[in-house]
Order: C-alpha cells, then sequence, then structure tokens
C-alpha cells in the first residue's frame, strides 16, 4: 500500500456558490468510499444517514494509518524525532481545520466530539461562576437573573449541558420558538434577547428540518446585548464553506465523523481574546506550565483546554478530511446538496400521506428531509427502507423537544452527502411510497 | 417491491394487533377487576413505564392482582403508549395473553416469549402455547426490533416484580 499525500492541486474557491457535482463527478467520489459498495439485504447499499455519521474516504484510513506506521509517539513533549514529528504533523492538522472554518490556529480545540466541546464551554463557564480565573473570566460569570437563551430546533448535545449550567449557577434558561414552519421565530427572538441575556447558544443548520438559520441576524441581535453567541456547526461545517470570523460568533463546535473524518475527534473553535481569558475545564497533564503542591499555571489556548494524551491519529485524519472537502469545493458541495435537498422535498411532497416536516421548496436546505408517514411509525418506515438496502435514521433524532413541537414523537430521516447519487434519492421516494400501502394506512 | 421477508416480520396478526390494541386504555388510572372474575374488594395494582431510548418509543402498563405468590391472578390489566407496530402489537398481544391467568403461568410466557425473540430466528414457536404471541417470531430475526416486541413484557414484568 502506499500512502498518497491529499492531492496538491489547487482548491477551488470555496466560499462561492460553485457548479453541481456532476453525474460523473459523484460516480468517481464513491470511488473513494469503499463501504458504499455493498449490497444490504440484497440491494446495493444506498446510505442515506450522513447527517448522523459520515463515511470516510481512503485517503483518511490511511492518513490515520501513515501515522501509526510511521510517526507516532506523544505530542509536545519528549525530545526524539518521532516526537517532534508527531507533533508537527498533529500541529499541522490544527492549522488546516482552522483555515477550513475562518479560525486561527490559537482559536481550535480538539475534543473528542461536538458535544463535548459543548460541555467545555459550559463548564468553563461554570468555573468562571465559581470565582476561577480571576478578573479575566468576569464575562463569563452567571448567576441568578443572568438568562442563557436556546431555540427550540436544537440537538440535544446543544440543550441539556446549557440546562446543567443554568441548574450550576442559579441562571433561567430560555429558548427561541420554532414556527409551525420550522423555521425560528425571529420576531419572538429580538424580544427574548435582552439586557440579562448572556449566551445565545443556536444551531447553524437543523439535523431535523434541515434549514440553515439566520446566524448574522442572531449574531447581530446577541451581540447588541453584550450577549456571547455559540454556534453548533454539525450540520454545516460538513455542507458549506464555513467562516466563523466572517460569521462573528463567539464560540462554535463541530465533530470530525460528520465530515468525512473519523470518530473520536471533534473541534471547539473559541475567539483568541475569550479562550485567553477562560478557565479550563479538564486538568491534568499537557496543560500546565509550571506546578506545585498548592497549585499550576495553565498554558495559553489551546492547549489550556486539552488535557492528557491527546486524539493525535484522529486529529490528523480529519485533517486529512478536510482537503479531500477542501479538494472538491464546499461551495460546490453545498449546491449539489441544495440540488439533493430540492429533489428528496419534491418527492416526498408528492407522496399521498407523507408530511414533509419543515419548510418546503423555496427556502434551500442541507441535502436532508425529514418525513412523519401517516399512521406508520418512524422504526416500521425505517424497517421497510432498511430491506430494500436503504439507510435512514429514525426516531427523534436528539431533537425531542422539535418533533413534539412540530406534532410528532418520531419521524424518518434521509441524508445526503457529496457521494449520494440521484438514483439513491430515487430509490428512497420509490420505497417511501409503498410504505403506506403495506401497512394498510393509505391505498 | 414488498418482500417475503416483510411480510414475514408484519404478519397480518402483528398489523391487526397494533390496529386493534386490546387492552389500551385512554388513561391509565386505578383499575376495576374484571367483571368476569368476580373478585371481590381491590385490587393489589402496579405500574411501570418503559422506554426505548433508540426509537422514543414509549409505554406504561398497569396490573392489578387478586392473591399472593404465584397463585395470584391477573384479574386487572390495562396499558398506554406510542410506538411502532411491533411494540403496540405485542402490547395488544400481552392483554390477550395474560390477563386472567396466574402470576407463574403468565411469567412462563413471559420467559417463552423472551426465549423466542432472543433465538435469531432459531426457535420454532409452539403456537399452541405462545397463541398469537407465536407471530412475533419473525421479529427475532431483527436484532433491533426485539427491544420494540420485549418492551410491554418488561413493564408488565416490572410492574408484577414491584407486587412481589
Amino acid at each position: 500500500m502506499t500512502f498518497v499525500a491529499p492531492p496538491p492541486a489547487p482548491a477551488p474557491d470555496q466560499a462561492s456558490p460553485g457548479q453541481t457535482l456532476s453525474t460523473d463527478e459523484v460516480l468517481r467520489i464513491r470511488n473513494d468510499f469503499p463501504v458504499l459498495h455493498q449490497l444490504v439485504n440484497g440491494h446495493p447499499l444506498a446510505y442515506l444517514d450522513s447527517g448522523a455519521t459520515s463515511q470516510n474516504p481512503i485517503s483518511v484510513m490511511e492518513a490515520e494509518q501513515e501515522y501509526y506506521e510511521q510517526r507516532n509517539a506523544a505530542v509536545h513533549r519528549g525530545a526524539h524525532t518521532l516526537a517532534f514529528a508527531a507533533t508537527e504533523v498533529f500541529e499541522a492538522a490544527r492549522a488546516t481545520v482552522a483555515a477550513f472554518v475562518g479560525a486561527d490556529e490559537n482559536e481550535i480545540v480538539w475534543t473528542s466530539n461536538a458535544t463535548e466541546g459543548v460541555n467545555l464551554v459550559s463548564y468553563s463557564f461554570s468555573n468562571a461562576s465559581l470565582g476561577l480565573g480571576g478578573p479575566a473570566a468576569a464575562r463569563f460569570r452567571l448567576s441568578a437573573g443572568d438568562e442563557i437563551v436556546v431555540t427550540e430546533m436544537e440537538h440535544h448535545s446543544n440543550l441539556i449541558p446549557w440546562q446543567q449550567l443554568a441548574l450550576r449557577t442559579g441562571s433561567t434558561l430560555r429558548f427561541i420558538p420554532v414556527l409551525p414552519d420550522g423555521t425560528l421565530d425571529l420576531a419572538a427572538a429580538a424580544e427574548i434577547l435582552n439586557p440579562r441575556t448572556r449566551l445565545l447558544a443556536v444551531t447553524h443548520a437543523s439535523n431535523v428540518v434541515g434549514t440553515i438559520n439566520p446566524i448574522e441576524d442572531l449574531v447581530a441581535m446577541a451581540h447588541a446585548v453584550d450577549a456571547l453567541v455559540f454556534l453548533d456547526a454539525c450540520q454545516s461545517a460538513p455542507h458549506l464553506a464555513l467562516d466563523l470570523a466572517a460569521l462573528d460568533v463567539d464560540f462554535a463546535v463541530f465533530s470530525g465523523h460528520k465530515m468525512l473524518g473519523p470518530t473520536g475527534i471533534g473541534v471547539l473553535y473559541g475567539k483568541a481574546e475569550l479562550l485567553a481569558a477562560m478557565p479550563p475545564f479538564l486538568t491534568g497533564g499537557s496543560m500546565i506550565t509550571t506546578v506545585d503542591m498548592q497549585g499550576a499555571e495553565f498554558l495559553a489556548p489551546p492547549q489550556r483546554f486539552e488535557a492528557g494524551t491527546q486524539r493525535i491519529s484522529q486529529a490528523i485524519a480529519l485533517a486529512s478530511a478536510v482537503d479531500y472537502l477542501s479538494h472538491t469545493g464546499m461551495g460546490r458541495i453545498r449546491t449539489r446538496e441544495a440540488e439533493l435537498g430540492r429533489r428528496l422535498v419534491e418527492g416526498v411532497t408528492a407522496i399521498p400521506g407523507v408530511r414533509l416536516l419543515g419548510p418546503g421548496l423555496g427556502v434551500e436546505r442541507i441535502g436532508l428531509a425529514a418525513v412523519d408517514v401517516a399512521g406508520v411509525h418512524a422504526h416500521d418506515v425505517g424497517q421497510f427502507l432498511d430491506e430494500a438496502g436503504i439507510a435512514v435514521r429514525v426516531g427523534h433524532h436528539c431533537a425531542q423537544p422539535l418533533h413534539k413541537k412540530l406534532g410528532v414523537t418520531a419521524s424518518t430521516r434521509a441524508s445526503t452527502y457529496l457521494y449520494t447519487t440521484d438514483d439513491e434519492v430515487d430509490r428512497f421516494l420509490a420505497v417511501l411510497a409503498e410504505v403506506g400501502p403495506f401497512f394498510g394506512v393509505s391505498r | 417491491m414488498t418482500s417475503s421477508a416483510m411480510q414475514q416480520l408484519y404478519q397480518q396478526i402483528i398489523l391487526d394487533h397494533a390496529k386493534s390494541a386490546h387492552g389500551a386504555v385512554a388513561e391509565l388510572s386505578a383499575l376495576d377487576a374484571d367483571a368476569a372474575s368476580g373478585a371481590a374488594g381491590g385490587l393489589r395494582q402496579a405500574q411501570s413505564h418503559q422506554v426505548n431510548t433508540t426509537c422514543g418509543d414509549e409505554i406504561t402498563v398497569r396490573v392489578g392482582l387478586t392473591g399472593t405468590g404465584a397463585d395470584a391472578r391477573i384479574e386487572g390489566f390495562g396499558w398506554r403508549g406510542v410506538g411502532c407496530s411491533i411494540s403496540m402489537a405485542s402490547a395488544s398481544v400481552l392483554n390477550d395473553t395474560v390477563r386472567g391467568t396466574t402470576v407463574g403461568e403468565s411469567e412462563a410466557m413471559l420467559d417463552l416469549f423472551r426465549e423466542m425473540l432472543r433465538s435469531r430466528g432459531t426457535i420454532e414457536p409452539d403456537e399452541e402455547v405462545l397463541g398469537d404471541a407465536a407471530a412475533f417470531a419473525g421479529v427475532s430475526k431483527y436484532p433491533a426490533r426485539v427491544k420494540c416486541a420485549m418492551l410491554p413484557w418488561v413493564a408488565f414484568e416490572a410492574a408484577l416484580l414491584q407486587l412481589r
């Protein structure tokens, strides 16, 4: 096996909407993903669950293997050649990911996943609220009377850590409601964000209704009342050109496994001046300068927030995934996914007895659609699709409050990525149309 | 496309039970003894709420007993829940299976049902013994769905345990 560096060709412009990926290009891309080429229940696998976890191209798996075969060593310590080599690729990975999302290297903190990033910030706020971090950390201190604002469409991972932070600090959790069409109620947001608001936590793109939220507007509203903004970018970083500096959010998280990377690696972004002022969450080795029996001095970010041995091979593999995405072009991926999203929306709304959750045509969505089949539980729908080799997500997709708001307990979600073909979407639609008749709810 | 595998899993008995939902009640409150039982006085009652975290299926099963020990008789039964056709049908079949039996008999049925579901399709159910519950043999080939079928029975078991 040879280890090939990511293609050196100049990466396409990431930000501007690109030309869609042609059928030939999608088929070529699919050749890089071995897992897609298999039969499931006698049918070619149609993997429509990338919103939950994406697949890995060979180059990503090889990057991880190459690290273990040639460079594996502890990073940021040890004075031997391998340790230098490991540190070099580990920090190069940070630079790659930073550039991918419009951040500086010292603004990128490795975590195990996005959920850990949310917890890291919420516990750092907790620690600040206990007085840790000194005067510099004053802006993270919460107490009774302070308000944390989330939205009704959040994934549980961008909800529960803030609920818990409110409980620990005596502050109040409020939420921006979702309108019946699945978009955020911005008029209500203008009322809810007020001078008592200290933090707004909001998702960039919904993992259920697929909409891309107007983050610029929300950031302007939040900053006008001096509140910090925490962005859940799990469903946007994989699918569109993300420029965190331009969005002007204060913190953001996303996870590697949803963007062609391995599991076990996530990213926390924080503006440099905020990370510099924030007390640590996890403490221990690798995050200190000097230690005595009474206390310790901490390193500057990002190391201050990276206690213990890091996820080195995963970070390197994530950088390889980012290279793959950049090489394809995020503008092109966004265009292609909007196309797949439209195809899904047009298809599901044409099936009697199938209700699309969230906005219909005319509102851009990432390439996903969650549906409710009248009279058939999502688990049964998913089983029926699986029998035809079609992998979808069923259940509440870690967003119970949103499902409740939309009047369902569970839904069936098809989610696409750059390797998804039109044919796979059409197969999903054809089998979905058979569900009602099979279960005897519509003939 | 409807494959025989799907028809094997979703047998008509299961789809019918999912719709008719025997024993389902709109509100779970204190149970009255079944009219046919002739039991005088109150029932010893308990209920258990179970959730399938993968899909959000929920069920609450309430049982009412006369007597004690393995000979205690299930004279009251009711459930309410939301879920897939497998879990809802299973609750309906549970109602038909255990209502009026003794605790000892129902626990024996529970063991048979669980054994069949865990068999990954290797156990040929005895329809004479299991009745409609035998229709769930097909579910045992789908490990992800075994939990759906077991959910009401686990709630029933937990409710009985409280009355020990």
